[in-house]
């Protein structure tokens, strides 16, 4: 009891400010596979934080248990701590859903609600929350969409399916829904990995706008655009974190041998 | 070569035709029956043969108004129970039946699915009319709810495993509930598919016949009250087609004619009503 307690004191104190998540010895298995191996990475606030590696390696699980997503999947376990503001997200007495809340996702596949207009899309996390009460809907709708740059091509065609649109708009749309809840932090796996260049590139852009107002991580299979967007990056490999550090330091002077082979294409 | 190619040409021939004398060996009684069901039906209908109750023999036939009283009430009450139970029973198998109780309960409903109507009419029997002291519309209720649970907790399920796990994961993570995800996230894009199995099975209790000798019995009146017999289509047709009264078995074909005619607008009917904005 004490011991915990003093653990759980000295992760806080180690916690910097400018410190958002941190992961400390997390482990993950999917049944017997072991997908995660003893990850410590810390994200920066209002930094856009990119995991890259070859598929398979655990940069999508990773990333699910930084919101808890990771234990939807039947096999899923996992061991280890994952600290949001300094307390551990898997701690007895937390919910998920309230971490979700506070940890957006955007998916591999744009996945809007089929069923719902572009305008209930948006509000969707609002409503679907009970978090509607007191605020202006038009108002977030709004607000996201133009946050997401969309706004101005969808604003007349609200009400239509949030299905009916693009690939690359149905991300930006997902992107405004997941927005619209103000979360603290936004996760991405991979999520221009259905998309053409055009709508690659203004999704890029967006993502280092959104860094600004918001702390992101992205999973992403192009070295190209985990250097053009992010401040960190960090190397993953088998499971496990093979090394991590400021992007222009990981992509020009890599410390880790395979780091390098795989940024220069010789693997992956 | 020649040779070869013509073989394979005349093999596809004759699959093609051996495919479609099937579908016309499967389609000609159907069409037969309705084409009966019409020709000698039809002209029993009226105002009077659909509002009348049944006349006396040699007087005048009268109608079949008691037994279409009968079915809709029926109907009504057994989607009243059975719709709801089903449904959520589905929503237990396909979101949270991820253990063994519910693989245990999905064979059980399976084998309730294909249970012959004659012994639900019995359970509904022993269980309902033993009971309650008689012959009832709630006990007729009761037994067709019996048939139709285990078919829309089935088509539910299958209906909600259609729904792609991309759809629930986006509203789970956006920190809704489970509850709330299913409620509204999940069932509305089943809808399409939860309509058509609900309405096929509503369809098809509103032909049972044998659940509802043991249990509303039938009589020639109005409805008289929920704890009390009533008279239903299928049993009308039953009973007149074992008369001997040529005018009774006419009356049998017009209320044939009239239980097909009522299925097939609650299909249209129900069809229309949920017709959403988002419909493909």
């Amino acid at each position: 009891m004490n011991s915990k307690e003093n653990t759980e004191k000295s992760y806080t104190e180690q916690m910097r400010p400018d410190v958002k998540m941190q992961s400390i010895g997390l482990n993950a298995w999917f049944g017997q596979k072991q997908a995660l191996k003893d990850i410590n990475l810390t994200v920066k606030a209002n930094a856009v934080t990119a995991i890259i590696g070859p598929s398979g390696c655990g940069k999508s699980t990773f990333i699910r248990t930084l919101n808890r997503m990771h234990e939807l999947v039947p096999t899923a376990k996992m061991s280890g701590q994952v600290l949001l503001d300094g307390k551990d997200i898997y701690a007895d007495e937390v919910d998920p859903v309230q971490i979700r809340r506070r940890v957006g996702m955007v998916f591999q596949k744009p996945n809007p609600f089929p069923t719902m207009s572009i305008y209930d899309n948006v509000a969707a996390g609002l409503k679907l929350t009970g978090a509607k009460k007191g605020k202006n809907l038009d108002e977030v709708v709004k607000r996201s969409l133009e946050q997401a740059t969309l706004w101005e091509e969808v604003k007349d065609d609200l009400k239509k399916p949030g299905t009916s649109i693009s690939g690359g708009q149905q991300q930006r749309l997902c992107i405004a829904r997941a927005i619209a809840l103000q979360p603290e932090v936004i996760l991405m796996d991979e999520p221009c990995s259905a998309l053409d260049p055009i709508a690659t590139a203004k999704i890029e852009e967006l993502i280092v706008n959104l860094k600004n107002d918001y702390t992101v991580v992205i999973v992403t299979h192009s070295m190209q655009q985990a250097a053009r967007v992010s401040d960190f990056t960090a190397f993953m490999y088998l499971g496990q974190l093979v090394e991590f550090g400021e992007t222009s330091g990981v992509f020009e002077n890599p410390k880790n041998e395979l780091t390098e082979k795989y940024i220069t294409g010789k693997f992956g | 070569m020649i040779n070869n190619y013509a073989f394979r040409k005349f093999k596809n021939r004759l699959f093609f035709v051996l495919c479609l004398a099937c579908v016309v060996i499967a389609i000609v009684p159907l069409l037969s029956i309705l084409y009966e069901v019409i020709a000698r039906g039809a002209p029993q209908l009226s105002w009077e043969f659909l509002t009348q109750g049944p006349g006396t023999i040699g007087v005048s036939a009268g109608g079949i108004g008691p037994a279409i009283q009968g079915s809709l009430i029926l109907i009504g009450l057994t989607s009243l129970i059975g719709i709801p139970v089903g449904i959520l029973s589905g929503v237990y198998l396909a979101e949270f039946g991820n253990n063994r109780y519910a693989s245990a309960m999905r064979t059980v409903n399976d084998v309730l699915t294909e249970f012959p109507s004659i012994i639900v009419g019995i359970t509904a029997f022993s269980v309902v009319v033993l009971t309650m002291g008689s012959f009832s519309a709630i006990a007729g209720a009761v037994a067709l709810s019996f048939i139709l649970i285990p078919v829309v907790a089935r088509t539910t399920e299958e209906s909600l495993k259609l729904v792609p796990n991309s759809v629930r994961e986006a509203s789970l993570a956006l920190g809704a509930h489970k509850w709330r995800t299913t409620l509204s996230v999940v069932l509305p894009a089943a809808k399409s598919g939860l309509v058509t199995g609900t309405l096929l099975a509503v369809a098809r209790i509103a032909g049972e016949t044998a659940p509802l000798i043991m249990t509303v019995l039938g009589n020639t009146y109005f409805f008289q009250g929920f704890g009390q017999p009533m008279d239903a289509l299928p049993l009308r047709i039953w009973r007149n087609a074992l008369q001997p009264y040529p005018e009774l078995q006419a009356q049998g074909w017009g209320a044939a004619l009239v239980l097909i005619l009522i299925v097939l607008a609650l299909n249209i009917g129900v069809r229309l009503a949920s017709r959403g904005r988002f419909r493909k």
